[in-house]
């Protein structure tokens, strides 16, 4: 029998275990996390926050996990002191990538299920992702406490998923703590003791960087082989940069400065630097003098897959908007951003992101933490557009699409798409999908009920409104998950949008050449209504090339004279005039037409939709 | 700037007082009465019902002989009038007597000036041949007719209550009894009018013989009953193009008949039956203006009396003029009057007038077909009958 602490760091590897807990965003993770931290005495009851390890208000308000967070439990097993690492993984599609990093630092996983509701198509993609990693999985009901749950039917689901007995999955109800404790006992009996080599030279995996006001970057580690201990100096092996080693601690859950780390242990590195990207999820960590040669395998740079200009809806905010990329950028390792001019919007920035969701969640963070008032143009995922003369043009943008030469193929992104869904919608989400270029990769039934379908579709179709129309045909019972699955080669178009023959570049769009004429002709009409009339004719136009697909017309406006104006109506006739020459001014100018911004942004807010970031989550209640 | 005028506080700086009397100078006489409210009419005026107590034709006549004899000496040496316009309201609510009375009121505080002109609404239904010999008689020279429509349909939407054919007939009186020059009042636009209905009232108006007609796009004023009944979908707004083609219509049938445009909204046989009070509104001259609710200006200041007819009379009756509230023009906003004002005359604007981005402006409107070229060519801004459908943008432009 060996007395542990906690707060002592070199814990022998056998009485480590290192786990995480994959959920749907409504399962109930941040309040199973929070039980744990209160019966291992880590947190004492009147200090209890809920969901304490959620730290920032999005995510509060959202009810997701942006960033993770890590925390080191005491846990006596009959007589024996373990060690338990909780690692947090984020909770979103958008996120696999830091999701994968953070299933690599355990060798386990708690599977939480909402007993009311099954396992959710997210939860299934890490799950997977979780057994390619060959984690010990403990598949654990929740919300047993709520009249709805169904456990016996949902224990049959997830036994047929991971191929145990229904048996064998745990029922809890993190809410009132019922089988937590047995839950954390069967972590230490069936999750496996970390492996690594002790003597060899230090290699640590880096599962998250948080940046940090006050002290620069906070980064998340995992021992692997070896030992990392303060001031010593480090070195990235992605980059080659070293570091000075200015504090190693462990999370418990409140920051904990030790004498380093050993094989299994999990804490976290402070070295000075000031920007997340210095410090990347997936990189390894080792020794400045005699550091290991091989980094642990599945570094991956983060790749930005969709784009989008995002534009002060006020021009005066443009610097605002600057600081405030860059502020996030500190702590976001995966976000672009460089200028852009558009004729219709003003000064923005292109920005790049992992997903959809994290395109909201950044532009919902600019808008509350910084009070900016934005606008963004439609997401546009990274084309590869190849010309008959042997060139290759990269296009992030509509702009960028080559219009010189002859296009002889044209590469996108495709994806690896799960619905999970009640086995009534299955024809509407056929539906949709195919409508949306997707091909049919197989179907399962979860259960009698549900069903598992999984399609090939193009990143564009899903970035474009597929959220809210698998929403809305499944009355928000469908989950959702995509995962990159290369490139297919796509006949695709740039459509133009052209006010009296002058493009407008927000609206430009690359489609497949099917979907052309139906958005061409959607942006003209919505413009027209949009745009007020002119003392001249304007024409809408929406072009392939040279070529005009749609046509729509802004007549002229024939009457803007006030009726009356005698000696008691000129007053109030000057103000009204001083008003609209106000107004005037505001305008945007494309050629000779006057178009308020506020058309712009209408015209791109619908096209757009807000709120796509739940997706059948906790807004679903 | 606006300011609001404290009790006996509103006096007229020097500056606006220099010049007076080398300009036109009017006085506007505000008739407060109604028999009835019209229902697109947002103008000040009260029923019986709506006055209550404290006021009344007669305390309004006697605040109103006040008001003008504070208004002499407000102006030091006050000009005689060249112009005199009673307006309302329904003027010919006060009858041949009362209007004689009105205008014996303005002569006794400033005097006529030779050949001055002396105008008062009527509404067809509240006159009679005696009332025209009456008011002609007293020195009246000129009535402007309430007509809006022939058709009976359209002026029940208006709440206008005609016996069918009494404006034209009035009008005849008018003329039967000395008046030169009458005017016919027309409203186009109103829900439910087709255009036979507006050919009709135009075949109306040129049958009556009369050398001044004022036609209006019907405005929906906010607050008005009209108003609450195109909200509530009881009646279709009225819509712009279909306002441009009546007002192109109109234009047409009038100009058929002899009749030109001198204004936007007004037109006239010629020189001598322009309404020469109105013309001053529009060029800049200056007027006092009486009675609850009314305008004045002169010489760059703005000004407006309390619209209450009992608190006007209360106001009088403590001795001071009733203003409540003035404003000074910036050269700046004179500068926008000026071009807002006699851009809607067919004489036009002297393009001196405007700054250059205002003259460049011009150049292009002229290209755009809304000015006319060859006034240009001669100096002037003058609107082409397109560019009168679309003045305000061609202020815009002008006086950017």
């Amino acid at each position: 029998m060996t007395r542990l602490s906690a707060d002592t760091t070199f814990t022998p590897p056998e009485f480590i275990r290192n786990f995480c807990i994959i959920a749907h965003i409504d399962h109930g993770k941040s309040t199973l996390a929070d039980r744990m931290l209160q019966l291992t005495g880590v947190v004492e009851e009147r200090a209890m926050r809920a969901q304490y390890l959620d730290r920032m208000d999005i995510e509060r308000e959202r009810g997701i996990t942006i960033k993770a967070q890590n925390v080191r439990l005491p846990w006596r097993l009959g007589e024996q002191d373990h060690v338990l690492h909780l690692i947090d993984t984020p909770g979103h599609v958008d996120f696999t990538y830091e999701v994968s990093r953070a299933l690599a630092a355990c060798e386990g996983a708690i599977l939480l299920v909402d007993a009311a509701q099954g396992i959710e198509a997210q939860t299934l993609a890490n799950l997977y992702l979780a057994l390619d990693k060959d984690l010990h999985v403990i598949p654990v009901l929740n919300k047993i406490d709520l009249p709805a749950a169904e456990p016996d039917k949902y224990a049959a689901e997830l036994a047929h998923i991971i191929g145990c007995e229904p048996t064998d999955v745990l029922r809890v109800s993190a809410k009132t703590g019922e089988g937590v404790r047995e839950l954390l006992d069967e972590v230490v009996r069936q999750v496996p003791p970390p492996v690594g080599e002790a003597d060899a030279p230090a290699r640590a995996m880096i599962f998250d960087s948080v940046y940090d006001t006050y002290r620069g970057v906070v980064t998340y580690i995992r021992v692997v082989d070896g030992k990392i201990t303060p001031r010593e100096k480090i070195r990235m092996m992605s980059t080659g940069a070293t570091h000075e080693l200015l504090e190693v601690g462990i999370i418990s859950p409140e920051p904990k400065p030790t004498r380093g780390l050993g094989v299994g242990e999990v804490g976290y590195l402070i070295t000075g630097v000031k920007d997340v990207r210095q410090s990347k999820v997936g990189d390894t960590v080792t020794s400045e003098r005699k550091g290991a040669d091989e980094p642990l395998p599945g570094y991956r740079e983060p790749q930005p897959m969709v784009f989008s200009g995002l534009y002060p809806v006020d021009g005066s905010d443009y610097p605002v908007l600057r600081d405030a990329l860059e502020k996030l950028q500190l702590n976001d390792a995966a976000l672009t951003f460089e200028p852009e001019t558009s004729v219709a919007l003003g000064f923005g920035f292109r920005c790049g992101f992992l997903g959809l969701l994290h395109l909201e969640i950044t532009r919902a963070r600019l808008e509350r933490e910084f009070d900016l008032d934005l606008i963004s143009t439609a997401p546009n995922v990274v084309y590869e557009v190849y010309l008959e003369d042997g060139t290759e043009h990269i296009v992030t943008n509509p702009s960028d699409w080559p219009t010189g030469g002859k296009i002889a193929e044209v590469h996108e992104p495709v994806s690896k798409v799960t619905v999970i869904a009640p086995s009534e919608f299955i024809g509407a989400i056929m539906e949709l999908c195919q409508g949306k270029r997707g091909q049919l990769l197989g179907m399962d039934y979860l259960s009698e009920e549900r069903v598992e379908l999984r399609y090939r579709l193009p990143l564009a179709e899903i970035i474009f409104d597929f959220f809210d129309a698998l929403k809305s045909r499944t009355r928000g019972y469908a989950s959702l998950d995509y995962e990159e699955a290369g490139q297919q080669t796509a006949d695709l178009v740039k459509v133009d949008i052209l006010l009296q023959g002058e493009p407008v570049d927000a609206f430009s769009a690359i489609v497949h050449k099917d979907a052309a004429y139906s958005y061409g002709n959607r942006m003209a009409t919505k413009l027209r209504e949009l745009i007020p009339r002119q003392q001249f004719e304007v024409p809408i136009q929406a072009a392939v090339g040279s070529r005009i697909i749609a046509r729509e017309t802004i007549r002229a406006i024939r009457k803007d004279v006030l009726a009356k104006c005698y000696g008691g109506d000129i007053s109030r006739k000057r103000k009204l005039l001083e008003k609209q020459k106000e107004g005037k001014k505001r305008m945007k100018t494309v050629g000779r037409v006057e178009v308020p911004q506020e058309a712009f942004v209408a015209a791109l807010s619908t096209e757009s939709g807000t709120d796509k970031g739940d997706k059948g989550g906790k807004g679903k209640k | 700037m606006t300011i609001a005028v404290p009790p006996d506080q509103f006096a007229l700086p020097e500056s606006a007082l220099r010049g007076l009397g080398t300009r036109p100078f009017g006085v506007y006489v505000h008739v407060p009465f109604c028999a009835t409210r019209c229902g697109y009419c947002d103008f000040n005026t009260y029923t019986a019902g709506e006055l209550g107590s404290g006021a009344s034709p007669g305390s309004w006549l006697e605040g109103l002989r006040r008001e003008l004899a504070l208004a002499a000496e407000a102006l030091g040496t006050p000009p005689a009038a060249d112009t005199v316009f009673v307006g309302g309201g329904t003027p010919s609510l006060l009858g041949a007597e009362g209007l004689a009375a009105v205008l014996g009121a303005v002569r006794d505080a400033f005097g006529l000036a030779p050949g001055a002109e002396v105008t008062t609404e009527s509404n067809p239904e509240s006159t009679a041949p005696e009332f025209f010999a009456g008011i002609r008689a007293a020195g009246y020279t000129r009535v402007s007719l309430g007509m809006q429509s022939a058709a009976p349909h359209v002026l029940r939407v208006l709440d206008r209550v005609h016996t069918p054919g009494r404006p034209v007939r009035a009008a005849r009186e008018a003329r039967a009894a000395g008046f030169e020059h009458v005017n016919l009042d027309l409203i186009y636009g109103t829900p439910g009018e087709r255009t036979e209905d507006l050919e009709a009232s135009l075949a109306a108006v040129l049958d009556a013989g009369v050398d001044h007609v004022s036609a209006y796009a019907l405005i929906v004023e906010e607050g008005t009953a009209l108003a609450r009944r195109v909200r509530r979908g009881e009646l279709p707004a009225p819509d712009d193009d279909a306002l441009a083609a009546s007002y192109e219509l109109v234009d047409r049938r009038l100009n058929e008949a002899g009749l030109r445009w001198y204004e936007v909204s007004n037109w006239a046989s010629g020189p001598a039956a322009r309404c020469r009070h109105n013309l001053g509104y529009w060029q800049g001259g200056d007027w006092w203006g009486a009675g609850p609710g009314a305008h004045g200006h002169v010489g760059g200041v703005r000004w407006w009396n309390v619209k209450h007819p009992a608190r006007y009379a209360a106001r009088l009756a403590d001795g001071g003029l009733p203003v409540a509230g003035h404003e000074v023009l910036t050269e700046a906003d004179r500068h926008l009057e000026r071009v807002l004002l006699e851009l809607r005359l067919a004489e036009g604007l002297p393009l001196g007038v405007l700054h250059d981005d205002g003259r460049r402006a011009a150049a292009e409107a002229a290209a755009d077909g809304l000015l006319d070229p060859a006034a240009r060519a001669a100096g002037r801004a003058v609107l082409t009958d397109r560019g009168r459908l679309l003045a305000d943008a061609v202020v815009r432009r002008l006086a950017p």
